[in-house]
């Protein structure tokens, strides 16, 4: 507990008429400590920082307790069955996940390969020129809208699909078994391509800011035995940084299989597990997107906010590895807020 | 010849008789190294041609936009309300506003949470193992689908009651808080400490050094951070389809229904109705550019150094 | 007026590394001190524990008595009470960046509140006089940030931030160090003549600097104080074989 502090100097000390404390030092001493003010401030800063943690509790709390009922009704073959029918009360999610699966690696393996590619150019081919406006145009890809994707992914790609690409696959590549069945333009391939460039830019900007963070003496190392630029890329920094690229390619998954409005608008909606790669089909998200504001029904509420229970845990444990991954090459770098 | 006393003369040459092995080693290290170079030169070919295809889309989307977009966009698409179906003209004024009412709430509910959290982290829990965890934390939950987002603020505030604007802010501003915490914290740990020491040398407080210091030397940086957080909400539709859930009228109570321009644009791509789609393709429009500027503005801070990869 | 300061039994960690060990000294009021010894040895610790800055550090302790006059600073005053009367001027300037030259000279009383605008003013004008900086920046008080002065400048503005204050004791640690030659000289008068208002305490490593400016002088070595006595005898007949050699220049 403190004494108001007039002064050090003790009063026995005080002789000089000068020691008359200032208007300043009166002001001074006379201010409390602000220690209430500092435990108070201290306190709300850490609540805004628990409110994180609140935000998930409080997600996951409200979403298994709206799907206790389908939990109860349906158990574990909620997630082995295909059926989906409001009117006669039965759900079952298999069509939604493989719809989600199919769309997300076929979307990751176009995109892997060509964010790769980017990668590898702005962080080790680029002149240094080019290298801000074409990072700056992969940062704007990465900031426009699902919807607007969905929109230009509707009216532009749907018909090149039905009409060019769609024929020249089926044609060339049909022998694979995986272009049957009637082309309508909307379906799993079409999806998976705009799902492709809407991760793309994620999965090359964290790429490549693991490999900017390998340090230059790696590179050189390689260089000075004679190595040509791809080698040195392949074996001074690519191997260095493969477990950040993984992080980056599973954040990119995880993106994939959340993405909701774009996937909606152009995979056909067709509650079914999809056959071919033209044959619509429907993914977790597409199906909360269309159906959840008209639902009637617990048991239909209930099914939905379930599909929507295993959206985000799915998802929460994706991007949690992936984080944990780039975390740990990365080490403290701050990671990037998208 | 030379006179050099140092001069040593070549040893003898013998011509050319390099025995078979040699001469196969030596071929077989030539191939090898045009196989090298020839790799080397396919590579940097296919990264060039990913980086073209990747620009690609994104010109061919942005052109399109403005091509299908700029036509509609009159007076009239900013300052009225959808017509009728079957009716020509009308615009988007509405959405346009509703979006705003929204986003106004998100970000009076999710700014001071995100910016507090962000503080707490850089200022209080500095290497902690709480503050790790809320750090993690944060950035896994900015990869949640953000319908999930929806579902919750459906829960909280639509079951039972009805749809409304306040709950598609609340869940807009959900979906701010970790993105603002992450950047308001990198922010702040860019502020020497040395300026933290000077404050409370002159025996300020600690918190009042956090706010006139600390945050008043970050804020540029954590401004920013929030309008990327911005930005980046406001061309979200997911979250808002049950929750906002889109109305075709002004309205302005947050208790009600109300449009938003994401919402609009949805609803009209998807409809049968030609006017409509031009008017969601004028929507886009308008949706990119101002998301485009908050983009370009953050990439003029950045290239400043005060906001490094918080993108 | 300044203060005397007593010391005893001061000991201070950083984590697990024992800092300090049991230092016993007293500084006389309206001198200047200096303390001198190789780096690392606790000189800096030292001088943070005199206006409890050493515990801002989460890892930092300490025990021990400080007193000022007749206060325990440890046990009859909170840190921020403190540190408002005691002044300190650090290594490398740290003007607010976000501040004019005014604004920072007068930080350490706008931010605890005071608002008098005719006393700041006033203030402000005293301190900056009292640097020696007052010719050079009166015309810009409010138009310059802190921050665009030049090194030596800004180290002066440093020094008048905490006179600003009216503090009975002034610590500086090696103030001069990360400035040039000139600026260093006109720190050093400065130095001198605070002495009579303030009690200072000056971390130094330059040891004509220490002679130039202070009456007493202290060695550090390893956390401990090896030697206290007037300057003058520190450098002509010190009394530790420790504190010859570094005189001497044998290490350190």
């Amino acid at each position: 507990m403190a004494r108001t502090l007039t002064s050090f100097v003790g009063e026995a000390e005080q002789a000089a008429p000068e020691a008359a404390p200032s208007p300043i030092r009166k002001f001074l001493t006379a201010r409390g400590s602000g220690s209430l003010a500092d435990k108070t401030f201290a306190g709300l800063m850490l609540l805004c920082g628990f409110s994180i943690f609140g935000i998930v509790l409080f997600i996951l709390a409200v979403l298994i307790s709206q799907s206790k009922l389908s939990l109860h009704q349906f158990g574990l073959s909620f997630f082995k069955s295909t059926a989906w029918d409001p009117v006669a009360g039965d759900f079952g999610a298999l069509p939604f996940i493989a719809g989600t699966l199919m769309t997300s690696f076929l979307a990751l393996a176009m995109a892997v390969p060509l964010a790769m590619g980017v990668a590898i150019f702005l962080s080790e081919l680029c002149p240094a020129k080019l290298r801000a406006p074409i990072s700056f145009v992969t940062e704007l890809l990465a900031a426009i809208p699902s919807v607007v994707y969905g929109l230009w992914a509707f009216f532009v790609l749907v018909p090149i699909m039905r009409d060019q690409l769609g024929p020249f696959l089926s044609k060339y590549l049909g022998w694979t078994g995986l272009f049957e069945g009637y082309n309508f333009g909307v379906g799993i391939l079409t999806a998976s391509i705009i799902l492709a460039i809407m991760i793309l830019p994620i999965i090359s900007s964290i790429t490549r800011d693991i490999m900017i963070a390998v340090p230059i003496s790696q590179r050189e190392a390689v260089l000075a035995l004679g190595a040509t630029r791809w080698e040195m890329i392949r074996t001074g920094v690519l191997r260095n940084a493969r477990i950040g690229i993984v992080g980056a390619v599973i954040l990119g998954l995880g993106r994939a299989l959340g993405e909701t409005m774009a996937v909606t608008m152009v995979i056909g909606n067709h509650p079914e597990v999809a056959k071919s790669l033209f044959a619509p089909g429907y993914t977790l998200a597409s199906v909360l997107a269309n159906e959840f504001s008209e639902a009637s029904g617990d048991l239909y509420l209930s099914s939905l906010v379930e599909i929507g229970l295993v959206l985000f845990l799915v998802t929460i444990v994706v991007n949690g590895i992936a984080r944990g991954l780039v975390w740990a090459v990365t080490r403290g770098t701050p990671a990037r807020a998208n | 010849m030379s006179t050099n006393p140092l001069h040593v003369s070549p040893p003898a040459r013998d011509n050319g008789a390099l025995p078979p092995s040699a001469k196969r080693a030596s071929t077989w290290a030539s191939l090898n190294s045009v196989r090298r170079y020839l790799v080397n030169q396919l590579v940097t070919v296919l990264a060039v041609m990913s980086t073209v295809v990747v620009i690609v889309p994104l010109v061919a989307i942005l052109v399109y936009l403005i091509y299908m977009g700029a036509s509609s966009l009159n007076l009239a698409f900013f300052t009225h309300i959808p017509a009728p179906v079957g009716e020509t003209g009308g615009g988007m004024a509405n959405a346009m506003v509703g979006s705003g009412v929204i986003l106004g709430v998100a970000s009076l509910l999710g700014i001071p949470v995100g910016i507090g959290a962000g503080v707490y982290l850089a200022e209080f829990g500095r290497g902690s193992l709480l503050a790790a965890a809320i750090r993690f934390t944060a950035d896994v939950l900015n990869g949640v689908p953000s319908i999930v987002m929806g579902i919750a603020a459906w829960v909280l505030l639509v079951k039972g009651r009805g749809f409304s604007a306040l709950a598609g802010g609340v869940a807009l501003a959900i979906m701010m808080v970790p993105t603002i915490t992450r950047t308001t914290e990198e922010m702040l740990a860019t502020v020497p400490h040395a300026i933290r020491e000077a404050a409370l040398g002159l025996g300020v407080p600690k918190w009042r050094t956090v706010l006139s210091v600390s945050l008043k030397t970050a804020s540029p940086g954590i401004i920013t951070g929030c309008m990327l957080a911005f930005a980046r909400v406001a061309g979200e539709t997911a979250p808002l389809l049950f929750t906002a859930f889109g109305n075709q009228f002004w309205s302005f109570k947050l208790t009600e229904p109300i449009a938003a321009l994401p919402l609009q644009i949805y609803a009209y791509a998807i409809s049968p109705y030609d006017e409509w789609h031009r008017l969601a393709w004028a929507g886009s429009l308008v949706l990119i550019a101002m998301i485009m500027v908050a983009v370009t503005l953050v990439r003029i801070y950045a290239s400043r150094g005060v906001l490094k990869g918080a993108s | 007026m300044g203060v005397s300061i007593s010391v005893e039994h001061l000991n201070a960690w950083y984590g697990t590394t024992h800092t300090l060990q049991d230092i016993n000294v007293n500084l006389p009021a309206n001198h200047a001190t200096a303390l001198i010894g190789p780096s690392g040895c606790g000189k800096s610790t030292f001088v943070r524990c005199l206006n409890r800055m050493h515990e801002t550090n989460p890892i930092a302790r300490a025990t021990g008595v400080v007193k000022m006059g007749d206060i325990d600073i440890y046990k009859d005053a909170q840190p921020v009470q403190i540190r408002r009367r005691v002044g300190m001027v650090f290594q490398r300037p740290n003007p607010f960046p976000t501040m004019s030259i005014y604004d920072n000279v007068a930080s350490g009383l706008k931010l605890n509140g005071f608002r008098n605008r005719t006393v700041l003013d006033e203030t402000v004008e005293r301190s900056l006089k009292s640097a020696a900086l007052w010719e050079e920046v009166k015309d810009d008080l409010k138009k310059k940030s802190g921050a665009s002065l030049s090194g030596g400048q800004q180290q002066r503005m440093c020094i008048a931030r905490a006179l600003a204050v009216d503090p009975e004791v002034l610590l500086m640690d090696e103030p001069a160090s990360a400035l040039d030659p000139v600026s260093t000289s006109k720190i050093e008068d400065l130095i001198f003549q605070l002495k009579s208002q303030y009690t200072i305490v000056i971390v130094t490593h330059n040891m004509q600097q220490a002679a130039r400016v202070a009456e007493n002088t202290g060695f550090f070595l390893n956390g401990k104080m090896v030697e206290f006595d007037s300057t003058h005898k520190i450098f002509t007949n010190p009394k530790d074989k420790r504190t010859e050699d570094y005189i001497t220049g044998r290490f350190g």
